[in-house]
C-alpha cells in the first residue's frame, strides 16, 4: 500500500490533492482539524474546516484568507481525492479528516477523545486503511476517571471555598477546556467570572449556537462583595500574576490530563488538580486503533514511539511520525505561563 | 487507610506549613492512638523493612496492567516515582477497603515478608484489587520505602504539640531514641504531664550569618572586637551534662545516641550542670582533622563497631559554654564564656574533648591571609564571633559570622542528562559534566542544582533536540553546552572513572561565552588536588 499522505517539513501533505493537514507554516491549501494554535496556524491562503468550528477558526487565522466550511460528512473533491470531515470530539468543530483516493482511505484524527462532551459533536469511529492518530497521553498511566465524578468534585471544591471565604480560580485552555468546564459547573452556586481570553472563547461558542451558563467578564466594574462566592475561569498563564490580586483570598486549580502525574501537579504549585482531558487516554487510544481496523497506523505527536512499538508488538503495523512530543510543548507553555510575571488581561 | 491516604493527599497538595499542620491536627483528632502512632512513625521518616523486592513489584504491576516490561519502564521514566507508576498503571478498583492503618500494617503488609513469592504476588494483587489509585499509591509508598511528603520533623512536632497541648520541646524530646509505633508510645508522646525531661533539654542553637564572598570585610568594624576560629565541616553538637547523665544534641533537635561513644564516655568527666556547644570532628592520631566523608561513615548506624572507632576517631571541639554550675550564662559576653570554658577544659584534660583553636591575627589583612589558607587546614573558611555578644537564639545579625573561602570552579561540558524526580519528573534536570583528557571527554561530576527555571527549560529543550543515544533513562547529548561547576572539595578516587571525586558539585553559571574546546582538562583537576593536600584514600 502506497500512502496517499506523506510527511513534509510543513506537516502531513497529500500530493495528489495538493493540500496540507494542519500545516506548521503558511501554505497554499490547508485542511484544519481544529482551532487550537498548534493545529490552526496563521498565514495560509485557503482553509478548509468544519462549519461547527467556523467562529473559532476565524479567531485564529487571517481574515483575508479564503475559507470553505463544510458540514460533517460532506465530501469535497480535490484533484480526484475525496475529502470529508467527521467529528473528533476534542473541542467544538474538531474534525477527523477522511481522505479517499481510488478506494484507499486515510483518516487523520487530529486531537480527539471518545467520551461525550456537551460542547461538541461526539467522536465517531471510521474504518480505514491508513490511520494517523495523536498520542499526547499514549502511556498506560493515563486513564481518565468518570467525567461526571470529576465535575462533581469541581463543584464541591467551589462550594468548600465559598464556605471558607475563598474565591475559586480554575485554569483551563481558553478554547475548548474552559467551555467544557463551564458546561459542567453548577451555576446555582454563584457567579461565574471569566478572564479575557476565556470570555472570547466563550463568546465564539455562543456565536456558534451553543447555550452556556451566564458568565461575567472580570473588569473594573466588578464589585468586591461578589468575589468570595465566585468561580473564575482563567487561562493557566494568569497563575502567579498580579491579575489575581483583585480576588483576595483564592484557591487555584488546574484542569488537565497531566494532573495524573504528581510531579506535574506539584511543579505548578496549584492547590488542586482536576483530571479532565480532551485527548484520548491509553484505553481509548487502543480502542480507536482497534475500531479503525487499519493496515497501517502512524502515530503522531506525543508518546508516538512508545505507542508505535506497543502496536507493532501486538500485531498492528505502526510507525512513529512524532515530531517532538506534545508533552514537551505543552509543558513548555505551562512553564512559560508560570514564569511569566506580566499581568495577563 | 483511606484517612491516611487522604492525609497524604492533603499534605502533598499544599506547600503552606499552616495548612500542613492543620491537616495533621485534623488527622490526629480523627484516628485512634494506634493509627496516630503509625502515622507519626512514617512521617518522622521511619519505614517498614523492605518486604518485597521492587523488581518483583514492577513485574507484577506490568502483568496486572497487561503491558510488557519495557512499557512499564517507559511509564516509570515519565512518572519518576515507582509507587506512583504502579498505582497508575494497574487498573483502578471498584471496591475500597476501609480497614484502619494499623490493620493494614499488621495484617496486610508486615506478614508479606515471610511468604513465598507466589503467595506474595497473590496478596499484592488482592491489595491492588481493593484500593483506588490514591490509597494504592500510599500503600505502595509504605512498601517501597521513600515516604516523603514535605513534612519536616519540626512541622510534625508542631502538629503533635497543637493536637495535644504539650509543649513542642517536650514532644521533641519524647520522640528521641527508639520510638515504637504503638498505642502506648503515642499516648506517652502526647501525655499532658510534662515533668521529668528537663535534664536533657538543650538550648536553641546560635547560628552564624554568612559574609558574602565578595564583600569587603572592613564593614564588620575593628577586627579586635572578634575572635576568629577555623570553620570546620563537622557535626554541630551541644553536650548536656546534668543529673549525672550525658545527652548529645545535634542541630535540628536530634538526640544522638550510640553514635559517638568516646565522646559520651569523656563527657562523664564534665561536672554536672554544664552545657557545651561545639563541633564533632574526625581527627587522626596526630590531631589533624579528617575530611567530612570520613566522619560521615559514623553517622546513621545503630552501633559503631570497633574497626570504625579505630579508623575514624572523633574529638569534640568546644567553642562555647552555655551553662555552668546549673546556671544559664548565655547572656554573658562571649569573651567571659570563653574564659570559663578554657578554665573548665584545663581541669578536664581528655583527648576526646578540646577547645577550638583561636586563629591569632592582628588585622583584617592578616586574617584575610589566614583565611586564604583554609584549605590547607581542611577548613571551609573562618568563623568570626563578636567578643561582647551574648549566645543568641537563631541567626541574629552581627554576632557570629561565617567567612567561607570561595568555591573552586571548573569549566566543563554537558554530556549526559537525565530526568529529575518528584517535582522535576518531566524535565531533564540531572546532568553529567565532562572535562578533556587528550581529545576525549571524561565524565567527572554530576550536578543537579544551580540553574534558574528558565535555564533549566532551555537545557531541557537542548537535550531533547540533541540526543544522540539513550541508555535507559540517560540521554547522551552532543557536547556543546559549557557550564562552570563549583565544588567544595576535590580528591583522588578509585571509584570514579576519571580518578577524581568532587564534593558538592553544582552549576555556578552557564558559560554561553565558551566553546567545548575551552573547557578544563583532567590535568587541571589533578593540579587542584595537589593544592588541597587531602589524603588520597577512597574508602
Ligand atoms: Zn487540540
Amino acid at each position: 500500500m502506497q500512502p496517499i499522505i506523506e510527511q513534509t517539513s510543513a506537516g502531513l501533505y497529500c500530493p495528489i490533492g495538493d493540500f496540507y493537514i494542519d500545516p506548521s507554516r503558511p501554505v497554499h491549501r490547508a485542511v484544519i482539524t481544529h482551532a487550537h494554535s498548534d493545529h490552526a496556524r496563521f498565514g495560509s491562503q485557503n482553509y478548509l474546516s468544519s462549519v461547527e468550528g467556523e467562529h473559532l477558526l476565524r479567531l485564529r487565522v487571517n481574515a483575508d484568507a479564503e475559507f470553505m466550511f463544510v458540514k460533517y460528512g460532506e465530501v469535497v473533491n480535490r484533484g480526484g481525492v475525496k475529502i470529508s470531515l467527521h467529528p473528533a470530539g476534542h473541542i467544538l468543530g474538531s474534525s477527523q479528516i477522511r481522505i479517499e483516493h481510488r478506494g484507499q482511505v486515510t483518516v487523520i484524527t487530529g486531537d480527539y477523545k471518545l467520551e461525550p462532551d456537551p460542547t461538541c459533536s461526539p467522536w465517531e469511529p471510521i474504518s480505514c486503511h491508513h490511520f494517523i492518530t495523536e498520542s499526547t497521553f499514549g502511556l498506560p498511566i493515563f486513564r481518565w476517571p468518570s467525567q461526571a465524578t470529576v465535575q462533581d468534585s469541581i463543584n464541591h471544591w467551589w462550594k468548600t471555598n465559598q464556605e471558607e471565604g475563598r474565591c475559586s480560580v480554575l485554569y483551563g485552555y481558553a478554547i475548548g477546556k474552559s467551555q467544557r468546564l463551564l458546561a459542567g459547573l453548577d451555576p446555582s452556586l454563584g457567579p461565574i467570572l471569566t478572564h479575557g481570553a476565556v470570555e472570547k472563547g466563550i463568546q465564539a461558542y455562543r456565536d456558534s449556537g451553543l447555550a452556556l451558563a451566564p458568565t461575567r467578564y472580570v473588569d473594573q466594574t466588578l464589585t468586591k462583595d461578589l468575589i468570595p462566592k465566585s468561580l473564575v475561569l482563567a487561562v493557566p498563564s494568569a497563575h502567579g500574576t498580579s491579575w489575581l490580586k483583585r480576588f483576595g483570598k483564592i484557591s487555584t486549580a488546574m484542569a488537565s490530563g497531566w494532573c495524573m502525574m504528581r510531579g506535574w501537579r506539584r511543579r505548578r504549585s496549584m492547590d488542586q488538580g482536576f483530571l479532565i482531558s480532551d485527548h484520548v487516554d491509553w484505553p481509548s487510544l487502543l480502542k480507536a486503533v482497534q475500531l479503525a481496523d487499519a493496515e497501517m497506523v502512524w502515530v503522531d505527536h506525543g508518546f508516538s514511539q512508545v505507542v508505535a512499538r506497543y502496536l507493532n508488538d501486538n500485531g498492528q503495523p505502526a510507525k512513529s511520525i512524532g515530531r517532538g512530543s506534545r508533552e514537551e510543548n505543552e509543558d513548555e507553555q505551562n512553564i512559560n505561563a508560570i514564569l511569566s510575571t506580566e499581568a495577563a488581561s | 487507610m483511606i484517612r491516611f491516604a487522604n492525609l497524604y493527599k492533603q499534605l502533598d497538595a499544599t506547600t503552606k506549613t499552616n495548612q500542613k499542620v492543620a491537616a495533621l491536627v485534623d488527622y490526629f483528632s480523627l484516628v485512634d492512638a494506634a493509627d496516630a502512632a503509625w502515622a507519626t512513625y512514617f512521617l518522622a521518616g521511619n519505614r517498614l523493612s523492605r518486604l518485597i523486592p521492587t523488581r518483583l513489584l514492577r513485574q507484577w504491576a506490568a502483568e496486572a496492567a497487561g503491558i510488557p516490561d519495557w512499557l512499564f519502564e517507559e511509564s516509570y521514566h515519565s512518572v519518576g516515582d515507582l509507587a506512583e507508576t504502579i498505582s497508575l498503571v494497574v487498573p483502578p478498583s471498584q471496591s475500597q477497603s476501609d480497614r484502619s492503618l494499623t490493620d493494614w500494617i499488621n495484617t496486610e503488609l508486615s506478614p508479606l515478608g515471610q511468604l513465598p513469592p507466589q503467595d506474595q504476588q497473590q496478596r499484592i494483587l488482592e491489595i491492588w484489587s481493593k484500593t483506588n489509585t490514591e490509597t494504592r499509591f500510599v500503600v505502595m509508598k509504605l512498601m517501597t520505602g521513600g515516604f516523603r511528603v514535605g513534612v519536616s520533623k519540626g512541622l510534625l512536632i508542631r502538629a503533635l504539640a497543637k493536637h495535644s497541648g504539650v509543649s513542642p520541646d517536650v514532644i521533641a524530646h519524647r520522640m528521641m531514641g527508639q520510638w515504637e509505633p504503638n498505642r502506648e508510645s503515642f499516648e506517652a508522646l502526647v501525655n499532658p504531664d510534662e515533668t521529668g525531661w528537663e535534664a536533657s533539654k538543650p538550648y536553641p542553637f546560635c547560628l552564624a550569618n554568612p559574609i558574602p564572598a565578595d564583600k569587603n570585610i572592613n564593614h564588620l568594624g575593628d577586627s579586635n572586637r572578634y575572635i576568629a576560629e577555623w570553620k570546620w565541616d563537622g557535626i554541630r553538637c551541644q553536650i548536656i551534662r546534668r543529673e549525672s547523665q550525658v545527652f548529645l544534641w545535634s542541630r535540628g533537635d536530634m538526640l544522638m545516641e550510640n553514635t559517638w561513644p568516646e565522646i559520651e564516655a569523656a563527657a562523664e568527666k564534665i561536672p554536672n550542670g554544664t552545657v557545651l556547644d561545639g563541633e564533632i570532628l574526625a581527627t587522626n592520631s596526630e590531631g589533624s582533622v579528617l575530611p567530612f566523608d570520613q566522619l560521615q561513615r559514623r553517622i546513621g548506624r545503630k552501633r559503631v563497631g570497633k574497626k570504625l572507632l579505630h579508623e575514624v576517631p572523633v574529638v569534640f571541639h568546644a567553642f562555647d559554654l552555655l551553662e555552668l554550675n546549673s546556671e544559664d550564662i548565655r547572656q554573658l559576653p562571649f569573651h567571659s564564656r570563653r574564659e570559663r570554658l578554657e578554665v573548665l577544659f584545663e581541669r578536664l584534660n581528655d583527648t576526646n574533648l578540646k577547645t577550638t583553636e583561636v586563629v591569632q591575627a592582628n588585622q583584617w589583612q592578616d586574617l584575610t591571609e589566614k583565611r586564604s589558607r583554609s584549605r590547607e587546614n581542611l577548613a571551609e573558611g573562618l568563623m568570626l564571633k563578636r567578643l561582647d555578644s551574648p549566645y543568641s537564639v537563631g541567626r541574629v545579625q552581627g554576632h557570629w559570622w561565617k567567612w567561607k573561602v570561595a568555591a573552586e570552579t571548573i569549566d566543563a561540558v554537558l554530556i549526559y542528562a537525565q530526568k529529575g524526580h518528584g517535582q522535576r519528573a518531566n524535565l531533564f534536570t540531572d546532568y553529567t559534566f565532562a572535562v578533556w583528557d587528550g581529545d576525549a571527554l571524561v565524565p567527572f561530576a554530576k550536578a543537579y542544582s544551580g540553574l534558574t527555571r528558565q535555564e533549566i527549560q532551555q537545557v531541557d529543550r537542548f537535550v531533547r533536540q540533541n540526543t544522540n543515544d539513550t541508555f535507559g533513562p540517560v540521554r547522551s547529548v552532543t557536547p556543546q553546552l559549557v557550564m562552570e561547576i563549583a565544588f567544595e572539595g576535590i580528591r583522588k578516587s578509585k571509584r570514579h572513572k576519571c580518578g577524581v571525586a568532587t564534593r558538592f558539585p553544582r552549576i555556578s553559571r552557564w558559560r554561553h561565552d565558551k566553546q567545548p574546546a575551552d573547557a578544563n582538562t583532567l590535568s587541571d583537576l589533578h593540579r587542584l588536588i595537589e593544592s588541597y593536600r587531602e589524603p588520597s584514600s577512597d574508602q
